[in-house]
């Protein structure tokens, strides 16, 4: 999807007793919106109510968070900016784009720090609160002057909002309202219904008073109302009628619903950004489905509640993020080992370490593959949308149990809290698990009859008369006896390896988006799906012989790689992970660290896989992907 | 394949259960070692109890002590150093028919899992919590554990362990819904089976500290006590550990009753003798897998809700 030129047209309001003023009317097919105000404002909400009703009037919508480190980071300051993009479309949008075309700003330090990240398009449209141009601290005025000088060269065209004292007429602190206004100016100038936006500020409010919810729906009204008396445009974004029912959520809700939908009973977990706000959403509802959260003391007990749970017949699942996948790693060891049936989801954030706890990363792929000491195989594989948020827990439960194995599902801060319409999934009830059966098996049962060809075996639990047997994360025979001589090792890695051998088997050959030979393959995994596709059909518009690869299986790796990359006369992966550029200093080709997913596809296939990675703690941009298409062009042909 | 309610399914009425249904395979420990003495009582406990084997789970860590479940013909989950707890709790989370125990060592429960301990206390998860305290770390050889006694040498302390060791019982009763605390020592079986038996009864976490030989490494630590009544002396009263005529040869008793907190807390600070029985009893304290307890749903009920929140957010 290309920005499309805006076309305009007015129409003169009917008259309010104010003076009769001639409305341009913006229609744009793509247009992305940025609310960003002080940490703790309330530009969150704001955005996701926004986010949500837009989708709900059949827009497409993909929406992202600009999270601050810290709950309260000093007011005022570029590092207090929190707030979010949100990227809405005639069609169906599946990234972030490239730059923001309004901004709602309550502040100009906030606004800063998006000038900053040339996060705003040249001819941005910037409303933004008044009070700080005239404000009686002198410093405070000057730093509003500063940060217009810095900006000017940009032709943003801005319009000064008087938020806080319009509010004032409302609430007597306008910090904890000014975002109600702001959605209501939002709601005005892309003519949403403020009806809907009611009945989703009521479920948000459910449980506040009744007061809290009429202050709310009073801001949003005088914002309406203070845009319809005072503004002269309005953005009109057409719609598609959807065919299918849709439904709208971020990617950690997708989870947390999917793995109702796979009916499972226990999420173990322990509170880690950004996987925490999946166990909020799924706390809030799994009881009623006879589930629970249990919150852990630690990652290292969540990931042992949920193996003891899958011991005994229930299929549980742990989520968490890098550090707290770190501390788990032995626990999974053992699952792999005892072949106990376990989903661990991993909602990557930037690493080493506590890295960027708020923000995107890819950085876990090969530490989810390769991270268990010994020979540990498992499934790895990562959803790229909402939808496949969804729809993965239970091809992750299901694979899980058949194949008596681990699999880690890899999602990402750009996933987990971005917004996205998709199709309303028509729920199974063969996507939930089955109650564990407690029928005698016969006396003597192994609990690892494995079949010699396929590694696979039958799966006792205890309360099966007949079938009581000790696991052990010893080296054992397909008794579970502690093996003591090199065959039993050697035999039981070569099960385990087997049944992921057979499993690999099972999967599609990826299909190549765009011709199936050219100039250049670029791969991606994961949530960047979107903003690739984009930037290589833009390219492609522009005559590249470009096409892309999005890998959802990572471990085992999608069949027919090999032949695939062959048709291409270079392969590039576009990765948000880090890899060394090849101009730096001391950089040879020898010592070059290069992006996870090109180290394991050269590994894999012996294919000289180049990379172009970023690790910026934000989703990609088509643009920057579009130009990096273009430098990594093979030599001899179109740029 | 049947569908089958968790509770009573595939049971056999008339079954008999004799203590041969409860042996697995040959115990490997050293001769002499204190394990053998509480696998003996816990067989006898299976036994008295009549607890359907594969209704019977024992989860342990690793260690000499871990090495347990093996030895008996239960479900078993043999897992990770100072884990035990963490996967009990998630089997009797998901399937409170089961009865679940735990075997931990000393490095096992009060070094690596001491996080675990402390937590599942607090959880008060319906468990039979067995720590087989030899003082050191066996199955490594010999390093000092946190219950090592001062000056204890080891292969990593060889001139002597240089802290005081910590107090389990202690700690334990410090911990907010401690709900069942005992003491026992593996050369005096009556006891050891009456402790164990007061702990299976119990509904909540059965905390029991077990004083176990290990003639490979610290035979000191209770060898003179074995041989000297007098080193010991039980707390004694109608609601504790019963002494079966035991009474005759250890002659210090102190009278204790096990819903006195603060004076469990005074007994189990150290003063020359092995304080043997129960610390602390209260079957009032809720559970965890009885507080977080939901109905459970078919899956079209499930459907039904799904679709409900669904609506939610539909567009
Ligand atoms: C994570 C981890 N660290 C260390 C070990 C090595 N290890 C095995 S058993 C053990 C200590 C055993 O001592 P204890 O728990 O007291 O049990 P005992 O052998 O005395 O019964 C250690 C350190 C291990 N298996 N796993
Ligand atoms: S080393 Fe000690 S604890 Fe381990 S088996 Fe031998 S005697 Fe028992
Ligand atoms: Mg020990």
């Amino acid at each position: 999807m290309t920005a499309t030129t805006p076309a305009s047209e007015t129409e003169a309001l009917p008259d309010k007793g104010a003076k009769k003023r001639d409305i341009e009317i913006i229609r744009v097919k793509d247009y992305t919106t940025e609310v960003v105000t002080d940490s703790g404002e309330g530009a969150q909400k704001c955005s996701q109510i926004f986010a949500s009703v837009s989708a709900k009037s059949g827009n497409g919508v993909w929406s992202v968070e600009i999270i601050p480190a810290e709950i309260q980071p000093p007011a005022r300051t570029p590092a207090s900016a929190s707030g979010n993009r949100i990227r809405i479309a005639t069609e169906a949008v599946t990234n972030w784009g490239d730059s923001a075309n309004l901004v709602m700003a309550f502040n100009e330090q906030v606004l800063l720090a998006r000038h900053r990240m040339d996060a705003l398009a040249e001819d941005a449209v910037i409303l933004i609160e008044d009070m700080w141009k005239n404000h009686d601290d002198p410093d405070i005025r000057k730093e509003w002057e500063e940060a217009m000088e810095e900006m000017s060269h940009r032709s943003y065209q801005f319009v000064l909002v008087p938020m806080e004292e319009e509010c004032l007429k409302i609430v007597e602190n306008p910090r904890k309202g000014k975002n109600m206004f702001a959605l209501g100016i939002l709601a005005w100038i892309y003519s949403r219904d403020l009806a809907k936006i009611r009945e989703i500020i009521a479920e948000l409010f459910k449980r506040k008073s009744k007061e809290i919810y009429d202050n709310n729906v009073a801001l949003l009204d005088l914002g309406y109302k203070w845009a319809d008396e005072n503004l002269d445009f309005k953005i009109d974004i057409p719609t598609i009628e959807s065919e299918v029912p849709r439904v709208v959520m971020n990617g950690n809700q997708a989870i947390g619903f999917g793995a109702i939908a796979a009916g499972m009973e226990l999420c173990s977990m322990y509170p880690i950004t950004p996987a925490t706000s999946a166990s909020h959403h799924l706390g809030d509802i799994i009881e009623k489905f006879g589930g629970i959260v249990h919150q852990a003391e630690d990652e290292i007990a969540a990931v042992g509640v949920a193996i003891g749970a899958s011991f005994a017949g229930k299929v549980a699942f742990t989520i968490t993020s890098g550090p707290g996948l770190a501390l788990k790693t032995e626990f999974i060891g053992l699952a792999i080992m005892t072949e106990m049936p376990l989903v661990v989801v991993d909602v990557q954030r930037g690493g080493p370490a506590t890295g960027l706890p708020t923000k995107v990363e890819q950085g876990d792929l090969l530490a989810s593959i390769f991270g268990q000491p010994g020979d540990a195989p498992h499934v790895v594989f990562a959803p790229a949308t909402m939808e496949e948020c969804f729809l993965c827990m239970t091809t992750a439960r299901r694979i899980a149990e058949a194949f008596r194995c681990v699999v880690m599902v890899l999602t990402d801060a750009n996933l987990a809290t971005g917004q996205q319409p998709f199709p309303r999934p028509d729920l199974k009830s063969e996507w939930m698990a089955a109650p564990p059966d407690l029928m005698a098996v016969p006396e003597g049962t192994l609990p690892y009859d494995w079949d010699s060809q396929l590694g696979l075996s039958q799966r006792v639990i205890p309360g099966q008369p007949g079938g009581m047997h000790v696991v052990t994360g010893l080296s054992h025979d397909e008794n579970s006896k502690i093996g003591y001589s090199p065959e039993v090792h050697e035999r039981g890695c070569q099960m385990r390896a087997r049944k992921m051998a057979v499993f690999q088997q099972t999967l599609k050959r990826p299909e190549v988006h765009g011709d199936d030979s050219g100039d250049l393959l670029v791969v991606g995994w994961g949530s960047t799906w979107g903003a690739i596709e984009e930037a290589v059909d833009r390219a492609r518009d522009d005559g590249l012989k470009v096409s892309s690869l999005q890998l959802r299986f990572l471990s085992p790796l999608e069949p027919g790689l090999k032949d695939i990359f062959s048709k291409f006369k270079k392969v590039m992966t576009v990765e948000i992970s880090y890899s060394d550029d090849p101009n730096d200093p001391f950089i040879t080709d020898e010592n070059r660290r290069r992006g996870q997913l090109s180290w394991l596809l050269r590994a894999q296939t012996l294919v000289d896989v180049d990379c172009w990675t970023r690790v910026p703690g934000q989703p990609l941009r088509p643009m920057n992907i579009l130009q990096a298409i273009r430098d990594h062009m093979p030599n001899g042909v179109k740029k | 394949m049947t569908e089958c309610s968790l509770l009573g399914c595939g049971q056999d009425e008339d079954q008999y259960y004799s203590i041969q249904d409860y042996e697995g395979g040959i115990p490997r420990w050293c001769p002499g070692c204190g394990d053998l003495a509480v696998l003996t009582a816990v067989e006898k406990l299976l036994e008295a109890e009549q607890l359907a084997p594969e209704k019977t789970v024992f989860v342990s860590g690793i260690g000499c002590s871990s090495r347990f479940p093996h030895y008996l013909k239960t479900y078993g989950f043999h897992g990770l150093h100072g884990r035990a707890l963490p996967v009990a709790t998630g089997v009797k989370l998901r399937r409170p028919d089961l009865h679940v125990f735990a075997v931990m060592g000393d490095g096992d429960c009060c070094s690596i899992g001491a996080a675990h301990w402390i937590h599942t206390t607090r959880y008060n998860t319906n468990i039979v919590a067995l720590l087989l305290d030899n003082g050191v770390y066996g199955l490594t050889k010999n390093q000092t554990s946190p219950t090592s006694p001062e000056g204890y040498p080891s292969n990593t302390q060889p001139r002597g362990a240089v802290l005081r060791p910590m107090n389990p019982i202690a700690t334990t009763l410090g911990v907010t819904n401690a709900s069942f605390v005992a003491q026992t020592g593996d050369w005096i079986p009556d006891h050891l089976y009456e402790t164990i038996s007061a702990g299976f009864r119990h509904k909540g976490f059965a905390f029991i500290r077990i004083l176990q030989r290990c003639p490979q490494y610290t035979t000191p630590l209770f060898d003179e006590a074995v041989r000297n009544p007098d080193l010991v002396e039980f707390m004694v009263h109608p609601n504790g550990i019963p002494m079966n005529g035991l009474e005759q040869i250890y002659k210090h008793q102190i009278p204790h009753d096990p819903s006195d907190l603060d004076n469990g807390r005074r007994l189990a600070e150290p003063d020359g003798r092995f304080r043997l029985g129960l610390f602390y009893h209260n079957d009032s304290i809720p559970c965890l897998e009885e507080v977080r307890q939901q109905p459970l749903r078919t899956a079209e009920e499930k459907i039904e809700l799904l679709n409900a929140e669904l609506d939610r957010y539909a567009v």
